[in-house]
């Protein structure tokens, strides 16, 4: 009950609040350009709406 | 990353697209054409005509819900159902549930549309339907979210393409918002009559987080899932940086759901919660300024296209207008700025350069390019495409700098004090004064209009070329193989 009433106190939830979706932004922009093979990775996606422009039949992972 | 055969059209269903993407544009015709009456009326009273039916009141719901949902709705569904299909190499998971989107997406439209007039609304901004029409709406939508999520569940591609993630979040939160905002009470079962379960300031609130939100994922990040994936299909070039489109995408998912409460900034509503929403709409231009870059800056390296591809020309002016909007929007949700704004012609001007000038434009590009694919042709007049481009731009333009003017005066006017301390003018005066640039208003949509209708003339002669082409075609092969 005492955890319940923490939360429903705006001045701990807010800075709660605050530290979640900092970190949470962080972390998204750290996996987006944070390694350089994931970055190569994320890019070649880039290319999807083209794939089924091909007319020759391939299939590549 | 899977790379598979485009067999042609048989492998996907574009039936159904075919159908959303010809409704588009018939009640872009209607919607619009409503738009220009209304406008007529607020600058020449006398077309009221003294008739209910087609009063500024009734008809305005028209003019939103035909333009919203039913052009930019069937928009959405025909370039999304294009869109998963193409992108995950997979045809639609049911061909009837996809029919059945369509028929009851179009009979909630008209239905809502013909309830207005009558005279029938729960006087909800952009959710004036009643709750039979809710209930209609809510089967299509969870029809729409099978289809889609059923048809990304056996994609082919391992991947999912960055446009498909916006579609769906337009989607669910369509579903969330329409959800929540329409939850009443009807007075009868056999009444269209009925209460909103919310009352007063949470009435308000509930209506702003909806209404917002209806901006923020019906007609931004749908928006944006369509210009992820035709604008680099238009430019022959991928999107700027995918990398980029993933921050974008959930920084935008997330700060939208924040920021409808500055629309009742000085109101009963508590004041951290408008000024939440404020600084909330300030983060957004962020996510939103980092897509309009994505897209623009697809076109780094061929800027030529822009003097030579009029459909280009479409999307880049819409993404500008999308840069413009959202930075005119946040400076509109500071709570000074907002105290001479609100409740003028500065937020209608606002609403229609986001909604004219972002939504149509990007549309207009999006069909332009998708539709000659349909039916296997080429558009039938590049110079009226040259031609709806000019008029559509011209017709924004007017409009907004009609409605900025008239906006700001009437804001100056409303809080302009005498030396005693009383109200300088009377409201009527503020009418007066505004009287020129109603009329302006009215002709800037006049030209929009036109350019739409010309959009249609084209549309209808692509289509009748392509099924041309392919009954020739089809002779041409039967008489190869009688002679075989």
């Amino acid at each position: 009950m005492d955890l319940l009433m923490w939360f429903s106190k705006p001045e701990n939830t807010k800075p709660l609040g605050l530290v979640i979706f900092f970190v949470t932004f962080i972390g998204i922009v750290i996996y987006a350009y944070g390694s350089k093979k994931r970055s190569d990775q994320l890019e070649s996606y880039r290319n999807i709406p083209f794939l089924d422009d091909q007319e020759d039949t391939k299939d590549k992972q | 990353m899977a790379v598979t055969t485009y067999s042609g059209a048989e492998q996907y269903n574009f039936e159904v697209v075919k159908k959303f993407a010809i409704m588009s544009i018939v009640w872009a015709v209607i919607g619009m054409f409503v738009g220009v009456y209304i406008a007529s009326e607020l600058a020449w009273p006398f077309l009221n005509f003294d008739s209910p039916y087609i009063s500024f009141g009734r008809f305005r719901p028209v003019h939103t819900t035909s333009v919203i949902f039913g052009f930019g709705g069937s928009a959405l569904f025909a370039t999304s159902y294009y869109v998963v299909q193409r992108t995950c190499q997979t045809r639609l998971i049911s061909d009837g549930l996809a029919s059945f989107t369509f028929w009851g997406w179009m009979a909630a439209i008209a239905l809502a549309d013909f309830s207005y007039m009558l005279g029938y609304t729960q006087s909800r901004e952009y959710a004036e339907m009643e709750w039979p029409i809710d209930i209609l709406i809510e089967v299509v939508w969870v029809a729409y979210l099978t289809v889609f999520v059923g048809t990304i569940m056996r994609r082919k591609q391992p991947h999912i393409y960055v446009a498909n993630w916006f579609y769906l979040a337009f989607i669910l939160a369509t579903a969330l918002l329409h959800t929540f905002n329409n939850l009443a009470m009807p007075i009868d079962l056999f009444s269209m009559k009925s209460y909103s379960l919310f009352s007063g300031v949470q009435d308000a609130m509930t209506q702003w987080w909806y209404g917002h939100n209806a901006v923020g994922f019906f007609l931004t990040a749908a928006f944006l899932g369509m210009m992820y994936y035709f604008v680099p299909k238009q430019a022959g070039r991928p999107i700027y940086s995918y990398r980029l489109s993933i921050v974008h995408f959930w920084a935008l998912g997330f700060m939208y759901m924040w920021v409808g409460a500055h629309h009742l900034h000085w109101t009963a509503l508590p004041d951290w919660t408008s000024s939440l929403a404020a600084a909330f709409s300030i983060l957004l231009l962020m996510p939103s300024w980092g897509g309009m870059i994505n897209g623009i800056m697809t076109l780094s390296g061929a800027w030529d296209k822009l003097r030579t591809d009029p459909i280009m020309r479409f999307m880049i002016v819409a993404l500008s207008f999308y840069g413009m909007s959202t930075f005119e929007g946040p400076m509109m949700s500071l709570k000074e700025v907002n105290a001479l704004s609100h409740y003028t012609d500065w937020t209608v001007g606002h609403v229609h350069s986001g909604a004219l000038g972002w939504v149509a434009m990007i549309t207009f590009g999006s069909l332009y390019h998708m539709m000659p694919k349909l039916w296997d042709t080429k558009m039938y007049s590049r110079k009226l495409i040259e031609w709806h481009f000019w008029l559509a731009t011209i017709g924004i333009v007017l409009y907004i700098v009609a409605m900025w003017i008239s906006g700001i005066t009437q804001g100056l006017m409303w809080r302009a004090f005498d030396e005693f301390g009383n109200l300088q003018y009377s409201f009527v005066e503020s009418v007066a004064a505004m009287h020129p640039f109603y009329a302006m208003r009215a002709i800037g949509g006049m030209f929009f209009l036109t350019g739409m209708v010309m959009m249609a003339f084209n549309v209808f002669m692509t289509i009748r070329q392509g099924k041309r082409e392919s009954a020739a075609l089809e002779a041409k092969l039967a008489a190869k193989l009688a002679h075989a």
